[in-house]
């Protein structure tokens, strides 16, 4: 598989993007993985576009641009409602905010980041000072007083399934990244229910230095090989 | 934003004199990703990017981009020796924890008070805060890079600012064509001038108060 004969699939993870298409429903919860595309998983992005799947709750950094990674799925019509840091680069986003037909949750950047790492992790909440005084942030959330000091609080986040996107995984699903591709992958990668990550490579188990791995299998159910990215991207 | 080449490098040139070496900086779009092309050759410092990069260097040649090596703008970059990868959250935490020394971004609007109105024009854009917020409010320095005034000539430099909020007393000094301000708790202090501009003009484009300099230095480029 992926040119590694040795890899086998002794832990039954390493499976492909027509078998993983059954945990993609209608009105889901899905987190993905991705900065303005980057390290977006393309297949899986495909795959669930070409479902027809709808009414999603996107949860993840931004998104992405009109023709790039979610930014694909947001473009079609395909969320009603979006959790993200940032939808500036998908004028689709603005239009069908401004129209009412996509509610969008604006959280600052590495507070939505710590929100997921929190569902990642199992932890119900985190307090943050960011924000604070700022009326689309501080919301509707609660208020804790710790030390003499006013906190918001910020609830986890986690989802029915998270899709990320490596360069690397081995059969029980230890995975690396590429460079600034990492970005929320980590993190989003923890906070699946279930937890699918589409990647480059598939390598045998032993193949990767335990040293150099990143997201640890436990948190990945099912391996999937990408065919790559498919579009063009806007500094091309 | 209506500013030639020669008035944005002098901009970014400017701020190039805050940055020291040993610091981590984090450069937002637009103006602020000029300022590396005028720093001193054996200058060591670490550039910042939110999505997971400290190290960041220049663009590659036509033909040498990666595309999972990219800023935040979604622009392909390099790796300087000793630069590193992380995910969003440790990115954040370099922020928060009060490791970036110096963030230098483009604003809407700034009051006298160092209040940053950045990420929303009313009834046009609603882009998100992305990663503004934390590095407004937990870089050590914010740096504001931006035209005196609007298209419609009504200065950007207010009493209070009529935009929505990014961060409230944020901003520790301001660089715009005419002029160059520190935000102190006294109020808006100018302490140097762009040729070839005086402080009639200053005054004339600017809707708030401020203090002047016993020095105010005459910027020679």
């Amino acid at each position: 598989m992926a040119g590694d004969s040795k890899v086998e699939n002794k832990f039954g993870k390493i499976t492909t993007l027509e078998k993983v298409m059954e945990y993609f429903k209608d009105g889901m919860t899905l987190m993905f993985g991705g900065f303005g595309g980057v390290g977006t998983p393309p297949s899986l992005i495909d795959g669930i576009l070409e479902k027809g799947v709808s009414n999603l709750t996107l949860i993840g950094n931004d998104t992405g641009f009109p023709h790039i990674g979610i930014g694909k799925l947001v473009s079609q019509g395909r969320a009603s409602k979006v959790i993200a840091s940032h939808i500036g680069s998908n004028p689709f986003a603005g239009q069908f905010m401004h129209e009412g037909k996509l509610e969008v949750e604006f959280s600052p950047q590495g507070i939505l980041a710590e929100r997921i790492r929190a569902g990642g992790v199992g932890l119900p909440a985190i307090l943050s000072d960011i924000g604070m005084d700022n009326e689309i942030v501080a919301k509707g959330k609660p208020r804790l007083c710790l030390n003499g000091r006013d906190y918001l609080v910020e609830s986890a986040l986690t989802a029915e399934v998270s899709i990320v996107y490596a360069k690397k995984a081995d059969e029980y699903g230890n995975l690396i990244y590429d460079k600034s591709a990492r970005n929320t992958n980590p993190l989003v990668a923890m906070a699946g229910d279930i937890t699918i990550a589409e990647v480059e490579e598939i390598i045998s188990l032993g193949s990767l230095d335990p040293e150099e791995i990143i997201t640890p299998g436990v948190f990945v159910d099912y391996v999937i090989p990408s065919k790559g990215v498919n579009w063009t991207w806007a500094w091309e | 934003m209506g500013m030639g080449i020669d008035i944005r490098n002098r901009l970014a040139r400017r701020a190039a004199e805050e940055i020291q070496s040993c610091m981590v900086v984090n450069l937002g779009i637009g103006i602020p990703s000029l300022v590396p092309n005028h720093l001193p050759a054996d200058i060591n410092v670490m550039f910042h990017a939110e999505n997971g990069i400290t190290g960041m260097g220049p663009s590659p040649a036509r033909g040498d981009e990666d595309e999972n090596l990219c800023n935040a703008g979604g622009f392909p970059v390099t790796l300087k020796t000793g630069g590193s990868y992380c995910d969003s959250a440790v990115s954040f935490a370099m922020i928060r924890r009060g490791r970036v020394d110096i963030t230098i971004l483009g604003s809407l609007q700034v009051s006298e008070r160092g209040d940053l109105a950045n990420w929303i024009v009313p009834g046009k854009k609603v882009p998100g805060m992305g990663g503004a917020m934390e590095l407004a409010q937990k870089a050590k320095k914010v740096i504001v890079l931006m035209n005196h005034c609007d298209k419609a000539g009504n200065s950007k430099i207010l009493r209070e600012c009529t935009m929505p909020l990014t961060s409230i007393a944020c901003v520790d000094l301001i660089i715009t064509e005419l002029a160059v301000f520190q935000v102190t708790n006294e109020g808006l202090v100018l302490t140097e001038i762009f040729a070839p501009y005086d402080v009639a003009d200053i005054a004339n484009k600017t809707e708030c108060e401020f203090i002047i300099s016993q020095k105010v230095r005459k910027i020679p480029y």
